[in-house]
């Protein structure tokens, strides 16, 4: 549950910042991936198994696990011949996510902080 | 737009963002001053908020609540800690137990500061978390609004992707 909330957080200071943002920005405008992280949240799933869900093939399936990779967004480790994925909730993550809310929060307050001053010159 | 920066800190957890006014510092420092002015601007526009007990003195507590569409009420404590007219003010919120009560601990601490150059005022906030844990707590609070209408917002907006 928590990813989907810094989905829409983290997108919104997209326009901000290059870099991490623009990454997961990216990887999160395929509803191939979309769909990854939905899955790898709910349970560990192997990436031939996630690629089974998918009219797709393994490879292309590593493909866009490996752009998750660079976002952040989803760690990989073997068990055994597999490579099970999950989707990364790890304290930076959220860090990040936490922060970028507080932004979002008191570019509302400002805004509002804002009108006030007009509207009140106004009445003067 | 009147947001000119915003620095996150990653390490000591803060998040500070600086905007510019048409206004001079004395009317700024109102904005924080006069509870009715804080009522304006506050909460979202979901929500109304009311400052029942309100004084930039050190040491006073505020005491306010907001309002929600449903009629839910969440009341927040501020302790007023440092107050230097109109230039500095530091908050810190304190946690809130079952009954809505203050509690010692709170999970954040705001430092506004007020300065003007060249006929230009600006306004910059300092809020922190005091630790991983309140940071995690405001996640949570964050997630209450529900992966549906988040999922919601997500997919039209990048809807354009779709092959």
């Amino acid at each position: 549950m928590l990813i989907y909330n810094q989905m829409v957080v983290d997108r919104n200071s997209v326009h901000d910042e290059e870099g991490a943002s623009d990454l997961l920005f990216r990887a999160l405008a395929d509803p191939i991936r979309r769909d990854v992280l939905r899955r790898a949240h709910e349970g560990r799933l192997s990436v031939s198994a996630l690629a089974r869900e998918h009219p797709i093939s393994v490879t292309a399936m590593q493909k866009h696990i490996a752009v998750l990779e660079r976002a952040e967004l989803v760690s990989k480790h073997r068990i055994g011949r597999e490579s099970i994925v999950h989707t990364e909730t790890d304290a930076l993550v959220r860090a990040h996510a936490a922060l970028d809310r507080l932004e979002a929060d008191w570019r509302g307050r400002i805004e509002r902080m804002e009108q006030i001053l007009e509207t009140d010159k106004g009445d003067s | 737009m009147p947001v000119t920066d915003v620095e996150k800190d990653i390490d000591a957890l803060t998040m500070t963002i600086t905007a510019e006014f048409d206004a001079d510092t004395e009317r700024l420092w109102e904005l924080w001053s006069d509870p009715r002015q804080l009522e304006r601007w506050w909460s979202p526009p979901s929500h109304s908020s009311t400052f029942v007990e309100h004084e930039l003195t050190v040491g006073a507590r505020t005491a306010y609540f907001m309002t929600g569409p449903d009629g839910e009420k969440h009341h927040g404590w501020w302790r007023i800690e440092e107050v230097e007219p109109p230039h500095r003010l530091r908050l810190k919120d304190d946690a809130v137990d079952d009954e809505g009560k203050p509690d010692d601990g709170g999970p954040t601490a705001m430092t506004v500061t007020i300065a003007e150059t060249d006929g230009i005022a600006t306004m910059s906030i300092q809020t922190h978390f005091a630790d991983r844990e309140s940071m995690e707590q405001m996640i949570e609070m964050g997630m209450e609004q529900g992966m549906t209408e988040t999922l919601n917002q997500v997919d039209p907006l990048l809807g354009g992707a779709r092959a």
